[in-house]
């Protein structure tokens, strides 16, 4: 009966998984209070370094994986150093446009693909490994909000300038979740690609990102608990309202609206304590 | 240049210009170790100009600060907490939705040297580390009259405990020199005698502090020196008797006409 269950929905099943690695990637850099919205780019990348890794390397999965987190790690602190001096919206802009860049490179390269993607990629990832991840993210990130690093960070989010004040190394700390951010979504790409056979161009853009975005805002960002949460109502919402066929956008994103209206904090307005 | 007491905060020719606006002019003093200094003006003087400049919450256009012997000079504010600078801001700015204790602990952020590994480990300096600050922090609000309200929502603690846990966070950084930006601004005259109590004890614990503030009486019953700025310049600067009758200062505040009036009237 499981079984059958599983197998019907083994793709929305792991799709939820990996959204709410997504979600995660979201909430490091919010939780600083840095509007940054190029989780879709760093998913990109790390889909295309896994794939071509996997398909043309035949690296054993576990490299595939880390290199899937290495990479866009190296591309934050690239960009990190130009990009942590904007604020808000410039913020958001910047991050949008090297979203753009990754996804028209992807699209005029004979190396991804262009714009026909790559396939044939072997499904390697298993329920175990994608909730397993999850988990300990979600582990990793309680650990870091109930210590100095979580009072930190909420500090930044309510008042950078008090915050300095208070001796928080901004820089780092804005670079150090770009990183775990980048590293996060990289993860995602990876196994979102090694669960679904294909990745094309059009599958990081300006849409995921801001889909990516809305895991977060619908969840809330009281606690890591939230985001996650978030993706896995975005994530699963769309196929309850499959019977509303050309409807289901519609109230879709009305739910959203809704949310956003009536529960400007997010769905789950608890929040984390921030002593270990 | 006493070999005695070296000066704990050197200030020298501070200068910031905002487009045309002079607001801080050349203005240079020190700060002696143990004492209460009092940075007075009337409103739009450039006092809380200075304690930003200080701070290094903006770059000053020329001038030089240093903290012990320490240039701070081009240093943003968490480098210059770390070295031993601390503050409280005019329109009190606390972590609304942190608790009373977790801002204090905030407050304590760069003494803290657990590493990430220790602390997603809950591994070697970290559980001491937490454990030590968080004695602190409820001694810290001992100290100050809050600590039956340890673990309420900061932004739900009347305006007067606001003032007060923000100085129990400033005090977390241990720091050598603390700047305490109108204190006593908003408190009724009941709360404003315990706040004199408070950064009296603090002055008897050998912390030195430099406040800006408007209540004169406040001001003369603390300070131990005084350095009056009025348009962004240094007017006057000595012990209270001196500054309550300094001419200059006397016209900053009442006018040119009044001082006249009241030299006419002593003479």
């Amino acid at each position: 009966m499981f079984d059958s269950f599983f197998f019907s929905y083994q793709s929305l099943i792991f799709a939820v998984g990996i959204n709410g690695l997504l979600a995660l990637s979201m909430y490091t850099v919010l939780a600083v209070g840095q509007l940054s919205v190029g989780q879709a780019a760093f998913m990109g990348l790390g889909a295309y370094v896994s794939t071509l890794l996997t398909l043309d390397a035949h690296w054993p999965f576990v490299a595939v994986l880390l290199a899937a987190m290495v990479v866009p790690a190296l591309a934050a602190l690239l960009i990190g150093g130009p990009t942590l001096k904007l604020t808000g919206v410039y913020l958001a802009l910047a991050t949008i446009a090297l979203g753009e860049i990754l996804r028209i490179f992807c699209n005029a390269s004979d190396l991804t693909g262009g714009a026909l993607g790559l396939s044939g990629i072997p499904n390697k990832t298993s329920f175990g490994l994608i909730f397993g991840l999850l988990a300990l993210a979600l582990l990793g990130f309680v650990m870091v909000a109930r210590s100095k690093l979580g009072r930190a960070m909420e500090a930044m989010r309510e008042d950078e300038v008090a915050a300095g004040v208070m001796g928080v190394n901004l820089p780092a700390m804005k670079l150090g979740a770009l990183v775990v951010s980048a590293m996060l979504a990289g993860l995602a790409g990876a196994l979102n690609a090694h669960a679904n056979s294909f990745i094309g161009p059009n599958d990081y853009g300006f849409d995921q990102a801001v889909t990516i975005l809305s895991f977060a805002l619908l969840g809330g960002i009281g606690s890591p608990f939230g985001p996650v949460l978030g993706a896995i109502i975005l994530t699963v919402l769309p196929e309850l309202l499959t019977a509303l066929h050309d409807f289901k956008l519609v109230v879709n994103g009305l739910i959203i609206v809704i949310a956003v209206l009536f529960m400007p904090r997010g769905l789950l307005v608890w929040r984390i304590g921030r002593v270990g | 240049m006493s070999a005695v007491a070296p000066t704990l905060l050197d200030v020298q020719d501070l200068t910031v210009r905002f487009r045309g606006l002079v607001a801080v002019d050349h203005v240079s003093f020190t700060v002696e170790p143990g004492t209460v200094h009092g940075l007075i003006g009337p409103n739009g003087a450039g006092k809380t100009t200075c304690f930003n400049l200080i701070s290094g919450l903006i770059p000053p256009t020329s001038g030089h600060v240093s903290l012990a012997g320490t240039a701070l000079d081009g240093l943003p504010s968490w480098k210059r907490t770390r070295a031993g600078l601390s503050r409280t801001f005019q329109n009190i700015r606390m972590f609304q939705e942190m608790t009373v204790r977790e801002n204090v602990m905030t407050g304590m952020q760069s003494r803290l040297q657990a590493s990430v590994p220790e602390i997603l480990g809950r591994l070697g300096r970290f559980r001491p580390e937490e454990q030590a600050a968080k004695v602190r922090a409820d001694e810290l609000l001992e100290f100050v009259g809050l600590a039956a309200s340890a673990d309420r929502r900061a932004g739900d603690l009347p305006y007067g405990d606001q003032r007060r846990l923000e100085i129990a966070r400033a005090l977390g950084s241990e720091p050598k020199l603390l700047l305490l930006d109108e204190p006593a601004a908003g408190m009724n005259p009941a709360e404003t005698q315990d706040l004199v109590g408070l950064l009296n004890r603090l002055k008897q614990g050998g912390l030195t502090l430099l406040l800006v503030e408007h209540d004169m009486h406040f001001v003369m019953s603390l300070c131990d020196r005084i350095t009056v700025l009025n348009f962004g310049r240094k007017i006057a600067e000595g012990s209270p008797r001196e500054i309550r009758e300094d001419p200059a200062v006397i016209e900053a505040y009442l006018g040119a006409k009044v001082a006249e009036k009241l030299k006419g009237g002593t003479a």
